[in-house]
C-alpha cells in the first residue's frame, strides 16, 4: 500500500486524474459510435502542432527563469516573420528559383522559420536581459511582459506596411486581418510530406519529424557543455557562480533558446493550422504551453524532453477528443474550451502550490 | 540647502516616474484628442465613481505583503453570481442592491478563504497564483454559467437563460424592470442624512450607556465633534430651500466644489479661534490658512468659464462617492487597530511577525477575505452604474485595469495607499477616455487607441512589477556586499 502511495506520489495526481479522465473520454467516444481513429489522428496532429511550442519551455525552465509565461514575445516574433514570408511569395519572390507549387510551398515555410528564428532570438536576447534584472519574480513580470508585447504588436499589426492580399482585409477596414489563411503558402506542408494512413489512423509524417527533431536538437543541447553549465546555473545559482559558470549569461541563452523555440513554434503551429491567428489569439498562448509542461510531469524548476512528449500528448489529447464528445453530448458548445481553461490554469495552480511554501 | 533641494527633486522623480509619465500622457492626449473638459469630465467622474472602491480593495493584501491581488476577479465573479440570483428572485431598488450584499458577502468570504489558503501555500508567488487563480476560477463560473444553471439546476424565468433553457444570456439587464440600475445611485441626499442623524444618534447612546456600565471615561467630546455636524446639516434640511436640495440625488460637481470650500473654510477659522482664543498659542496657524487659501482658489476656479461649464455639467451620485469616502476611513482606521498592524508586521517581514507571535498564515487569510468581499462590493456599485452585466465578461479585466490604475496612482508591491489609489484612478482613466479620441485624431484610426491603452495598462503593470523586482535585486546585491565588506574588516 505504502508502495502504492509513493508510486502515485511520485508519478502526481493531477497526472493520474488527466490519465483516467483521456481515457474516459476515449472509451466515451467508442460508446457514442463516434470515428475514434479519425480522434487519435486529430490528437496526433495536435501533439505535432503543439509540441515545440511546449518544448520551448524546456530551457526556460532550465536556465532557472521558470515556466516561460512570456513565450508569446516569441511566437509575436515568429508571426512577423511568417508574414514577411507571405509578403515575399506575394511579390513573386520564390518564383524566381522554381515553378513547382510544392518547392514554392517549401520555400516559403523556410523562409518563414528562419525569419522567426531572427526575430525570437533577437528578442529574446533582449528579454533575458530584462529577466536578469527581475530575478525571483521571473513568472509574474514575464506574463506582463508577454501581455504588453502581444498588445504591442496588435498596434503594429495596423500599422506595418504588409499589401499582399491575402494578409490585409479586402475592402474596409486598416490593417491585417484577424486570421490569415495560409492555403495560397505552405498549409500543411509538413503535415502532408510522406503522411500516412495505418488503421483509419492519418499520421503526419513530416511534422512528427520536426517535431522530433526539435526535440532530439534541444535533447542533444542540454547535454552538451553549454547545456550543463545552463542547466546548473538554473538548479543552483550560487553553486554555479562558484564553479566559475556566468549565470546571467547561461540564463540569456535559455531565455533566448526558450523565444526561438517559441518563434518556430508558431509557425508549425500555423501550418498545421492552416492558418496564421494575429492580435490578441496569441496571448494565452503562454499558459497553455506551461500547463501542457507541467502536465507531463515538470515542475516549474525542473522540466525534461519527456515532459513534452507526455504533457502535449495528454492535454492536446484531452482537449482533441473532449470537444467532439462534448458536443455529442451537450449540443450548446464551449465546454472544451472551459475545460482547457480549467485544467491549464488549475495544473499551473497545482505545480505553484507544490513549489514554494512553509508555515512562515 | 540648494544641493538638497535639488536631489530631493530627483528623487520625487525616481520614486513618481510613472505617475509624472502618466500626467504626461494625459496632457499630451488632452491636446492631441482636441475634446473638451465638458466631454472629459462626465466620463471621468462616472468612472471614478465606478472603480475607485474596486482599485481600495487591493489596499489591504499590499499591506499584509500579499503584494496585487489579482484574485479580486473572484470577488467580482461572486457579486455576479449575487446580482443574477436576485435578478431571479425579482427584487427591485434597494432591496434587490441590500440582498446582493446580503449573498455575496459570504459567497466572497468563502472564495477570500480559499484563495488565502492557496496563497498560504505559495507564498513568494502570490501574484502570478492570484492571477493563475482567477483564470482558474472564471473557468469554473463559466461551467457554472453556460451549463449547470438551466442544464442540471431548472430555472424558470425566460428572460435570463438562452433559449434552449441552458446556460445565463450573454448580458443581464439591470435597468428597466429589474430596477436594479443606479440602486445605488439614486439614494436622496436627505435619505443619507436620515440614516446618519438617527444612526449616529442611536449608535452614540449606545456607546455611551455601554461606556457607563463599563464605568470607563465616557469621552462625549469626541462623540459631539461627530455628532453635532452632522445635527446641524440636519436641521438646516427643514429648510425649505435645503430640503429641496438634499431631497435630490445628485450632486452638481460645481455645487460640490462650492460646499466643499464652505466647510473647508468653516472648519479651518474654527480650528483657528479654537488656537488663537483657548488655546492662546503663538504663531500663525499656517495649516488652516493654506487651507482657506486652497478653498479660495478652488471657488475661484469655478469663474473661470471653460471650468465653469465642465463644472456644471458633471452630475456625481452622492451615495457611491459617499460609499468610496467610507471606505478610504475605514481602511485608514482599520490598519491602525490591533489586525491591521499585525498585518503591517506581517506584511513587512513574515520571520519577525511570527516570533512575535502573530499567527501569520491567519492573518493573510484574513486580509485576502477582506479583499476578496470589498472587491465584490466594488463590482456591485459598478455594475448598478453600468446598467447592464456582461455576464461572462464584466469580471475578466476588473483585476487589470484596477490594479493598473492603483499602481499609475505610484503604489508598488509593497506600499500603497488611499491616496494613491484615487490619483491613480483619475490619470488611468482619463488616459482611457481620450486615447481612443487621440488615435483617431492623430492617426486617423481609433482601433490604434484602443489597443494602446490596453498595451499602456499591461505595460503599467509590467514596468513597475520589473521595477519593483530590480530594486530588491539591488537592495539584496548592496546589502551582501555591504556584509561582504564587513566581514573582510574583521
Amino acid at each position: 500500500m505504502a508502495q502504492v502511495k509513493k508510486a502515485i506520489d511520485k508519478f502526481g495526481l493531477p497526472r493520474i486524474i488527466i490519465l483516467v479522465f483521456f481515457f474516459v473520454l476515449i472509451i466515451t467516444a467508442g460508446v457514442l459510435n463516434m470515428n475514434v481513429p479519425a480522434l487519435l489522428g486529430d490528437v496526433i496532429r495536435r501533439w505535432g502542432m503543439y509540441g515545440i511550442l511546449v518544448l520551448a519551455m524546456v530551457p526556460g525552465i532550465q536556465c532557472g527563469i521558470g515556466p516561460n509565461f512570456g513565450v508569446t514575445i516569441g511566437i509575436s516574433g515568429g508571426l512577423l516573420g511568417a508574414l514577411i514570408s507571405i509578403e515575399l511569395r506575394d511579390k513573386g519572390f520564390f518564383e524566381n528559383f522554381s515553378h513547382n507549387a510544392t518547392l514554392d510551398a517549401f520555400m516559403g515555410i523556410f523562409v518563414a522559420l528562419l525569419l522567426a528564428l531572427i526575430f525570437a532570438s533577437v528578442f529574446g536576447i533582449l528579454y533575458g536581459m530584462l529577466l536578469n534584472r527581475v530575478k525571483g519574480s521571473e513568472m509574474t513580470v514575464s506574463t506582463y511582459v508577454g501581455f504588453s508585447v502581444v498588445a504591442l504588436f496588435n498596434i503594429l499589426w495596423l500599422v506595418l506596411p504588409f499589401r499582399s492580399k491575402t494578409s490585409i482585409w479586402p475592402l474596409a477596414g486598416d490593417g491585417l486581418r484577424n486570421t490569415i489563411s495560409l492555403e495560397a503558402d505552405y498549409k500543411e506542408v509538413f503535415n502532408n510530406f510522406l503522411g500516412f494512413k495505418i488503421g483509419g489512423i492519418y499520421i503526419p509524417t513530416g511534422l512528427l519529424l520536426i517535431f522530433f527533431l526539435a526535440c532530439f536538437c534541444v535533447w542533444l543541447f542540454l547535454r552538451s557543455r553549454n547545456g550543463i553549465m545552463m542547466s546548473a546555473a538554473g538548479a543552483n545559482p550560487v553553486y554555479a557562480k562558484a564553479a566559475g559558470i556566468n549565470v546571467d549569461k547561461m540564463r540569456i541563452l535559455g531565455t533566448t533558446l526558450s523565444t526561438a523555440l517559441g518563434g518556430i513554434g508558431i509557425v508549425m503551429y500555423a501550418q498545421s493550422f492552416g492558418f496564421l491567428q494575429l492580435y490578441n489569439a496569441t496571448q494565452m498562448m503562454g499558459f497553455s504551453c506551461v500547463a501542457s509542461v507541467l502536465i507531463g510531469g515538470a515542475s516549474i524548476n525542473r522540466a525534461s524532453i519527456i515532459n513534452v512528449l507526455i504533457g502535449t500528448f495528454l492535454f492536446q489529447g484531452i482537449l482533441a477528443v473532449a470537444l467532439p464528445v462534448a458536443n455529442m453530448l451537450l449540443p450548446e458548445g464551449q465546454l472544451s474550451e472551459i475545460l482547457r481553461i480549467i485544467i491549464s490554469n488549475g495544473i499551473i495552480l497545482y505545480a505553484l502550490s507544490k513549489s514554494k511554501g512553509g508555515t512562515r | 540647502m540648494n544641493t538638497k533641494k535639488k536631489l530631493n527633486v530627483r528623487s520625487l522623480l525616481r520614486d513618481n516616474n510613472v505617475t509624472i509619465l502618466f500626467i504626461v500622457l494625459c496632457i499630451g492626449a488632452y491636446f492631441a484628442s482636441g475634446t473638451t473638459l465638458n466631454f472629459l469630465l462626465p466620463e471621468l467622474f462616472t468612472r471614478i465613481g465606478r472603480n475607485t472602491f474596486m482599485v481600495l480593495s487591493l489596499l489591504i493584501p499590499v499591506v499584509a505583503g500579499l503584494g496585487l491581488n489579482f484574485g479580486i476577479v473572484i470577488g467580482a465573479a461572486s457579486a455576479q453570481i449575487a446580482i443574477f440570483l436576485v435578478l431571479l428572485m425579482g427584487v427591485k431598488g434597494l432591496p434587490g442592491l441590500l440582498l446582493c450584499v446580503v449573498i455575496c458577502t459570504p459567497l466572497a468570504i468563502f472564495f477570500g478563504y480559499l484563495i488565502g489558503r492557496l496563497f498560504n501555500s505559495m507564498k513568494g508567488t502570490e501574484m502570478i497564483g492570484g492571477l493563475v487563480a482567477g483564470y482558474f476560477s472564471d473557468g469554473l463560473y463559466q461551467l457554472l454559467f453556460l451549463f449547470v444553471l438551466g442544464g442540471i439546476i431548472p430555472i424558470a424565468n425566460k428572460t435570463l437563460m438562452i433559449s434552449t433553457g441552458v446556460g445565463v444570456k450573454n448580458t443581464m439587464k439591470l435597468g428597466d424592470k429589474a430596477g436594479l440600475k443606479y440602486a445605488l445611485d439614486n439614494i436622496p441626499m436627505i435619505n443619507i442624512l436620515d440614516v446618519l442623524f438617527w444612526g449616529g444618534l442611536v449608535a452614540s447612546a449606545l456607546i455611551l450607556l455601554y461606556r457607563l456600565l463599563k464605568k470607563q471615561p465616557l469621552g462625549i467630546g469626541r462623540i459631539l465633534k461627530f455628532f453635532v455636524p452632522v445635527a446641524a446639516v440636519y436641521a438646516l434640511s427643514f429648510i425649505p430651500v435645503v430640503g429641496r436640495f438634499l431631497g435630490t440625488n445628485r450632486l452638481l460637481l460645481l455645487n460640490a466644489i462650492e460646499l466643499g470650500a464652505l466647510v473647508a473654510v468653516i472648519v479651518s477659522v474654527i480650528k483657528i479661534i479654537k488656537m488663537k482664543a483657548i488655546d492662546k498659542k503663538a504663531g500663525l496657524p499656517k495649516k488652516e490658512i493654506m487651507g482657506i487659501v486652497i478653498a479660495a482658489l478652488a471657488y475661484g476656479a469655478t469663474y473661470i468659464p471653460p471650468l465653469f461649464s465642465a463644472f456644471s455639467v458633471v452630475k456625481l451620485p452622492v451615495m457611491t462617492y459617499v460609499c468610496i469616502a467610507g471606505l478610504v476611513i475605514f481602511t485608514s482606521w482599520f490598519l491602525n487597530t490591533k489586525l491591521g498592524q499585525e498585518m503591517r508586521t506581517v506584511g513587512q517581514n513574515r520571520a519577525v511577525a511570527n516570533s512575535a507571535g502573530i499567527n501569520v498564515d491567519r492573518v493573510r487569510i484574513i486580509a485576502m477575505i477582506m479583499s476578496t468581499v470589498l472587491a465584490s462590493y466594488g463590482q456591485l456599485i459598478s455594475l448598478q452604474n453600468i446598467g447592464t452585466v456582461a455576464t461572462y465578461g464584466s469580471h475578466q479585466q476588473v483585476g487589470l485595469y484596477a490594479i493598473a490604475a492603483l499602481l499609475v496612482g505610484g503604489a508598488s508591491v509593497q506600499q500603497a495607499n488611499a491616496k494613491q489609489a484615487v490619483l491613480g484612478v483619475v490619470l488611468f482613466h482619463t488616459l482611457f477616455i481620450l486615447s481612443p479620441v487621440a488615435g483617431k485624431q492623430l492617426l486617423g484610426n481609433a482601433m490604434i487607441g484602443e489597443y494602446f491603452r490596453v498595451f499602456v495598462a499591461y505595460g503599467v503593470i509590467a514596468l513597475s512589477l520589473a521595477m519593483h523586482a530590480w530594486s530588491k535585486l539591488m537592495k539584496g546585491k548592496e546589502a551582501a556586499a555591504k556584509a561582504e565588506a564587513a566581514e573582510a574588516k574583521s
